[in-house]
């Protein structure tokens, strides 16, 4: 074999190696190739410090099957004394952990994640003012039997008169208890 | 009139009850047994009996009346202590509001003209009455309070005592009736004296203190320095720890922010975004997640930097050293590929041009929970 073949095939599998280093990323797989990129939205609002496990539960299963984006916010009250673009650091203390927490279950079952924070004068107003800003094409959010945690009756009531994208109301159940808390879920050093 | 200032001294405390006026009177006690002339210039026992207890034997001076608007109100008798001149004089509730028609509209400008004329005070101050905690202590408490100082005010005091005691010490306190008489006490239970306000407003007291022990030791420091090492002195020295987090418009930078603000609060720390964006477009879903980073910024507290640059190492040092930051936060990068694997990688090439600035990488922790799972 003549000098000149050695050095064409040597430029041949220069070349070769050189295209398949800058194709591949460093482990063999190009990104985002086993899955097709994620088109519907399904918005999963929660406030305080924990979330029904059963909507969580939900939003996985829904996401999964319809291969969509999980969007978790947490909804935090803004004290009318105080402007509406306040900060609110002592609520996010849970909020940001609970965040935290679901994201890394969520993506755990490979799923997408985009989380949200909403701001408002109540809990209605954080989620009108995120519905506002975004399209969704699905909500979930959990009934709770006390007044005093989450959305009331009437937020439900408006939410379903009101918002533009499929709304799925859990009722509330025995396992309700069950649930997945800032403080207990995340996954190492937070 | 004397030529020195006097001494301040002011005991902050993290509510009503913790013992601030307690143990003004104690350090008034301790002063008059050492021989010097100690009064009381104006005492609020809120009716608490062992407070009371405590004031016999030591002078107290008489108020004066201040009618408003038909009301008869006391108020402090500021000529009344200047005429005096003790060598001490104990002046609780330092963010009083005055009535109408005397000197001043604030108590603590009182202090200020009795500070003037050489007389050392002692003086009292709730950590919600700080003008510049008040909206972060409202938020945590949900109660507002009206009566609010300057930060200087406290900035001035050459001494600050914290008055500490337990959330649940405090409530112990408040329901044996130590605190309010007793038909106030379910209130204050189910209002402001909620074990987790406490909690939070005790960190905000212990952190204000440290905050301010740190910015003292740091004029002191200032002030003994020769010429030549305060001229050379030309990097911005933060006073405690600032952390930068470097952020793109990408759902999985939510992420990083998050744990950049809890690493700041544990800290005590103030944290910058940043974001050094290319010179080109953005879409749609770029815009998308560069909205909902404001947000989340905005609903924390901090700020998102935005910087156009094709250098990014060098526009990351260059906003670090501007805002003093000490730690660098940033989300592990994509994988390289082609010829960009010869390059230094960003972390490396920041700790080279940001020596003393720390550089952590966040780890993803649903990467380790998908591996952890059978």
């Amino acid at each position: 074999m003549s000098t000149a073949v050695l050095i064409v095939v040597g430029v041949v599998c220069l070349a070769v190696g050189l295209f398949g280093g800058y194709w591949l990323p460093p482990h063999g797989r190009r990104p985002g190739k086993d899955r097709p990129k994620p088109v519907k939205r399904i918005l999963l609002p929660f406030t305080g410090s924990s979330i029904s496990k059963r909507a969580f539960d939900a939003a996985v299963r829904l996401a999964t099957a319809e291969n969509a984006t999980i969007v978790p916010a947490f909804l935090a009250r803004v004290p009318r004394y105080l402007p509406i673009e306040s900060a609110v650091p002592a609520q996010c203390s849970d909020g940001m952990v609970l965040l935290e927490a679901i994201e890394q279950k969520a993506e755990a079952q490979g799923l997408t994640v985009d989380a949200r924070v909403g701001r408002g004068r109540s809990y209605r107003d954080a989620l009108r003012r995120l519905l506002a800003d975004e399209q969704f094409d699905r909500v979930i959010v959990s009934a709770t039997d006390s007044p005093r945690i989450g959305l009331s009756g009437e937020d439900l009531e408006w939410l379903l008169e009101r918002v533009p994208a499929e709304v799925l109301i859990l009722r509330p159940a025995p396992d309700d208890t069950r649930e997945i808390s800032a403080a207990a879920s995340v996954n190492g050093h937070f | 009139m004397n030529a020195r200032r006097g001494h301040l001294r002011v005991f902050l405390g993290m509510a009503a009850g913790v013992g601030k006026t307690f143990r003004m009177l104690l350090d008034g006690h301790s002063e008059q047994e050492a021989g010097r002339d100690v009064v009381i210039g104006l005492l609020e026992t809120h009716r608490r009996v062992d407070t009371a207890k405590l004031a016999e034997g030591l002078p107290i001076l008489p108020r004066r009346r201040v009618e408003y608007r038909g009301t008869m109100l006391e108020e402090m008798d500021l000529p009344g202590i200047i005429l005096r001149a003790p060598e001490l004089c104990l002046i609780d509730e330092l963010a009083h509001t005055n009535a109408p028609g005397v000197e001043h509209h604030k108590r603590y400008e009182d202090v200020e003209d009795v500070l003037a004329s050489g007389i050392d005070v002692l003086s009292t101050v709730n950590v919600q009455h700080l003008e510049s905690l008040n909206d972060q202590v409202s938020e945590l408490s949900g109660i507002r309070v009206r009566e609010t100082i300057p930060d200087e005010v406290l900035g001035r005091a050459d001494e600050i005592v914290l008055v500490d005691l337990t959330p649940e010490e405090l409530l112990d306190r408040l329901r044996a009736g130590k605190v309010y008489p007793a038909e106030r006490i379910d209130a204050a239970l189910n209002n402001f004296f909620r074990i987790e306000n406490l909690q939070a407003l005790r960190e905000v007291a212990l952190r204000q203190v440290a905050e301010e022990v740190g910015h003292k030791r740091l004029v002191t420091t200032d002030a003994v320095r020769s010429r030549d090492e305060t001229m050379s002195a030309d990097a911005p020295q933060a006073v405690g720890e600032r952390l930068l987090a470097l952020v793109e418009p990408y759902p999985g930078s939510q992420r990083l922010v998050r744990r950049a603000w809890r690493s700041a609060q544990r800290l005590g720390a103030d944290l910058d975004l940043l974001w050094i964006k290319a010179p080109s477009g953005l879409d749609d879903d770029q815009e998308r997640s560069l909205k909902s980073l404001h947000q989340l910024a905005s609903v924390l507290g901090t700020r998102l930097l935005v910087e156009e640059s094709d250098d990014v190492p060098a526009a990351v040092a260059e906003v670090a050293r501007r805002q003093g930051t000490t730690y660098i936060l940033m989300g592990r990068s994509r994988p390289a590929r082609g010829l960009a694997r010869l390059r230094v990688p960003l972390p490396q090439r920041l700790m080279e041009l940001l020596p003393g600035v720390d550089v952590r990488i966040v780890a993803d922790r649903s990467a380790r929970a998908k591996k952890d799972e059978p």
